[in-house]
């Protein structure tokens, strides 16, 4: 049992050092102006909440959080939406040109953002979606849609072929089949691919930032101007910086018991 | 699996294909039409051919800055791969730990990147933050905006701290599909701790792994936020990796056509590395 005891002893270290930096943007979210630059405390002496009042009282800082809310939960939804047939599609049947087409599908996932930078700029701005949720959803999709794709297919690919005969022979139709019977089973693999999709979206800035100027923006873009003329506004930067953190929490703590059963992903 | 011939699959692949296709193509094409002329303004375009991939290619500053991009992923794959499989095979196998470990690990993923550059600027500061405080109270002399080894430390500390959970989380759920009876008869063996990892475990793990490294890869290779905020690319140029050199060229200076010939290079870059990743599962997969 000592083996145990010294494994619990690493993750413990691990975890403690990994939440290290977190607790200092929390500490610091607490605290003045005056006390932070004042010199280093380990916990908030006058504990305040005024920087977070500042965001929760003025529309413009608070409206970022649920931009950033809208555009993720759209490409979650929509990258589900094209990701499941596919996947279906891939896990079941070969067909021509299939292996070149995932290949394809991948490649995007590979893509920098930073090369479609310009690009995805004047494409949106050219058919008027500059500045609007759906645009960012879209474009996340770019590197989204092939993860999900891989991911799915991996957990379909564990389903036997047998069910979906089963359920011909028993008169369901296609659809009836797929939504009925097929999706229930592969549960786990949706909760993992929404989770996916939704951390690498809900990160991204480089995109979100350049395809969205005032009615879009995500609060990653509107924190840069806690810079102002008089230096930076630390407290509320770290008030802002901390609540990106929880709707992270919920995603995840929604999923923990699918990713804990553990997946074998993809064709790999 | 035994997969049937049906070409009418590609109707449930079609609503990926238009979608990715629109989100890809479009703007790939975009780049390639850039990439082979000189802009000086709407309508003011000449065709340059090969020139800018020309010069590209002989650009001392890009060519620094991919040198400085392979020794950065290289060292983030060396440092989170083995540790992710380490902090994997120490966490508890299931229960109320288990799922808590599971949840307090994710943390970093699921933070933006903006935050976690903004976090370890404030963390490794000397005057405020508790790690640069800690390391200049131990009498080291640290400063990651002056001191340009310290930066480029300091921004593969960060990676590791960000994405050394993502290694682990897709290790951990390729343990947990490994039956229990492989575990049993390992101890019927009497096999050691390192032969049960070495015979048992690692070979299980082979595929996860293989994603581990090909996310890590391509991802680290796109780095751009975190150190942008974190060091602004500096000291001088020593933590600017190729998205910041490319997104300064194409955005800062407007340089189009050279930028978009610098992306199809990168581009190609990314995909050949990865390509060589996926002949090799693909092959792995045939040997099964």
């Amino acid at each position: 049992m000592r083996q145990t005891r010294s494994k619990n002893v690493g993750i413990t270290l691990f975890i403690l050092l990994l939440l290290t930096p977190i607790y200092w943007l929390l500490n610091m979210s607490f605290k003045t102006n005056q006390e932070i630059l004042g010199g280093l405390t380990l916990w908030p002496q006058n504990f305040t909440l005024d920087n977070y009042a500042v965001i929760f009282t003025d529309p413009s800082w608070y409206s970022g959080y649920i931009n950033s809310m809208i555009y993720v939960s759209i490409n979650v939804v929509i990258t589900l939406l094209v990701a499941l047939p596919a996947a279906y599609a891939f896990s079941r049947y070969k067909f021509l040109g299939d292996k070149h087409l995932f290949f394809w599908l991948l490649s995007n996932r590979m893509a920098p953002p930073a090369v479609f930078l310009l690009p995805f700029f004047q494409l949106y701005s050219s058919i008027g979606l500059f500045d609007t949720h759906i645009a960012v959803a879209l474009a996340h999709c770019l590197f989204n849609v092939p993860l999900a794709v891989w991911i799915l297919e991996g957990f379909m690919s564990g389903v036997p072929r047998e069910y979906d005969e089963m359920a011909y022979i028993d008169g369901y139709s296609f659809p009836k089949f797929f939504v009925k019977v097929f999706l229930p089973m592969i549960r786990s693999g949706i909760g993992v691919t929404a989770f996916f999709a939704f951390m690498f979206s809900w990160v991204e800035l480089l995109l979100a930032r350049t395809l969205t100027s005032v009615d879009a923006q995500p609060i990653g873009a509107i924190m840069t101007r806690t810079i102002g003329a008089s230096g930076i506004d630390w407290g509320v930067l770290a008030a802002a910086g901390s609540l990106t953190i929880i709707p992270g929490l919920l995603v995840i703590w929604f999923v923990r018991n699918h990713v804990a059963k553990g997946f074998a992903l993809g064709r790999v | 699996m035994q997969k049937v011939q049906n070409n009418k699959a590609w109707w449930l692949v079609l609503p990926v294909f238009l979608l990715v296709a629109f989100s890809a193509l479009i703007p790939l094409m975009t780049v390639v039409n850039y990439s082979v002329q000189d802009i000086f303004g709407p309508g003011q375009a000449f065709y340059v051919g090969t020139e800018w991939f020309k010069e590209v290619l002989s650009n001392e500053r890009l060519q620094d800055s991919l040198i400085r991009q392979f020794i950065f992923s290289g060292a983030v794959l060396l440092i989170q791969i083995p540790l992710g499989i380490g902090v994997a095979l120490m966490m508890p196998k299931s229960g109320i730990k288990g799922s808590l470990c599971l949840i307090l690990l994710a943390i970093p993923l699921l933070i933006p990147w903006n935050v976690v550059g903004t976090i370890w600027q404030i963390f490794a500061r000397g005057d405020i933050g508790l790690f640069g405080w800690g390391i200049n109270q131990l009498g080291i002399d640290y400063n990651y905006t002056g001191d340009t080894l310290d930066a480029w430390l300091t921004v593969l500390l960060m990676d590791v701290w960000h994405w050394t959970p993502l290694v682990a989380l897709l290790c951990y759920s390729g343990l947990r599909a490994i039956p229990e009876a492989f575990y049993q008869a390992a101890e019927i063996d009497r096999a050691s701790k390192w032969a049960v990892f070495r015979y048992i475990q690692l070979p299980r793990l082979k595929s996860v792994l293989i994603i581990a490294v090909l996310l890590r890869f391509m991802d680290s290779f796109m780095i751009y936020i975190e150190p942008f905020v974190l060091t602004g690319g500096g000291p001088g140029s020593s933590t600017t990796f190729l998205s910041q050199t490319l997104t300064t060229m194409a955005i800062g200076q407007f340089d189009l056509g050279r930028a978009a010939a610098f992306s199809l290079i990168y581009f190609l870059i990314v995909l050949l590395i990865s390509w060589l990743f996926f002949t090799a599962i693909t092959h792995a997969d045939k040997e099964k």
